[in-house]
């Protein structure tokens, strides 16, 4: 049982914090395979990385429906601090969520369990953040898209193992679709819609 | 940003003086805390600030720093009491928490953060065993006065321009 008396705090600095972990999204999302990072810190609870509290900090309010995987919630901390800080309403229902807070990527549902948007509003789908083991070292992954000049190459250690493959959806869905943002520590990686990712080996 | 609560009748939560319930510590300490909000939301951040300035204050921190919303305002109108939105006002929050654990909240009109912050440190420290005494007795007990006094001076100014009609029933007999 946690009491307001032991959560962590939000950002020092609410409005400072908040830009400038929106642009290290944003820079991430423009720059798809760049490692961004996420420079201010607020506390995190419990299974919570502090790059995805950052960003839960940024991106999350009350408009926001927002899907937890198992390990999230069953966090009482993680749940109450969200209710705390952000007032996003978390939903069982993973078709009608902003967005989804993954930490234990092999549990990761069906990508098509998701909001994919509609052809009229695609930007009404989930986007779905993953907290993963590295992304300085492990498997080496190649991407191109737009924002990548050529081709960009991603060493990642990261569960699901197939997640890329699961993202070729993507390509017949366009332009409804899946955004990631793919987060260990306070590095961040985005792979939005547009990407097409293959797998190299290590 | 929009603040998540809806505070119904803001107008009406005025001052709770006396308001004591004695028969659980809980509403004992509910009360105190409500009696101490409605004495400094009233009172100028900075008369609170000079007076919080003559305690040792334990290490806190800012749970929520500052932040200025909008809520709703509701009134009621007609015979039945029918409520309606009567339009959205500023309302700055914020939340501190001491080092001993206590948890304060600071909910004030306007746009003055700062002043939202010593509210909820005020509320906080209302709380703690160990400053709740000092806080009531140096800085709410004074601000609590002075908030009669300019009441009932605005009163006293509002009651002298009373018009007796007196006059104007005259006559019919």
């Amino acid at each position: 049982m946690t009491t307001i008396a032991e959560l962590p705090p939000g950002f020092a600095d609410k409005v400072l914090s908040a830009q400038s972990t929106f642009r290290s999204v944003m820079d991430a999302m423009a720059r798809p395979g760049s490692v961004q990072r996420i420079v201010p810190m607020a506390g995190a609870p419990g299974v919570m990385m502090r790059g995805t509290a950052a960003i839960a900090l940024t991106l999350f309010d009350h408009d926001t429906p927002l899907w937890l995987d198992a390990r999230m919630s069953e966090s009482s901390d993680v749940t109450k601090w969200l209710k705390f800080h952000t007032g996003a309403p978390v939903v069982q229902d993973s078709s009608i969520a902003s967005f989804a807070l993954v930490s234990d990527g092999g549990a990761l549902p069906p990508l098509e369990r998701f909001a994919l948007g509609s052809s009229e509003y695609p930007d009404r789908s989930t986007t779905v953040i993953i907290q993963v083991d590295s992304l300085t070292s492990g498997r080496s992954f190649e991407l191109r898209g737009p924002g990548i000049d050529g081709v960009a190459t991603l060493p990642a250690s990261i569960k699901p193992f197939d997640l890329f493959e699961r993202l070729r959806m993507n390509e017949a869905l366009f332009p409804r679709g899946i955004d990631v943002v793919l987060v260990a520590d306070d590095a961040v990686v985005a792979i939005p819609r547009t990407i097409r990712v293959v797998s190299k080996g290590s | 940003m929009k603040l998540s609560s809806i505070i119904d009748n803001f107008g009406s939560a005025s001052f709770v003086k006396g308001a004591v319930d004695p028969v659980t510590p809980h509403n004992t300490q509910q009360a105190q805390r409500k009696a101490a909000m409605a004495v400094l939301a009233h009172a100028e951040a900075g008369e609170i600030a000079a007076r919080l300035r003559n305690l040792a204050l334990p290490a806190h921190q800012d749970l929520r720093s500052p932040e200025n919303g909008l809520v709703m305002l509701r009134g009621r109108v007609g015979g039945d009491g029918a409520p309606f939105n009567l339009g959205e006002a500023t309302v700055s929050r914020a939340a501190v928490r001491l080092a001993s654990g206590e948890v304060g909240f600071g909910y004030t009109l306007g746009r003055d953060g700062e002043k939202a912050r010593l509210i909820a440190l005020c509320d906080a420290l209302v709380q703690s065993r160990d400053f709740g005494p000092a806080v009531e007795r140096d800085v709410i007990a004074p601000l609590r006065e002075q908030l009669m006094i300019r009441r009932e001076q605005a009163a006293a100014e509002t009651a002298a321009t009373k018009v007796d009609f007196y006059t104007m029933v005259r006559g019919e007999g």
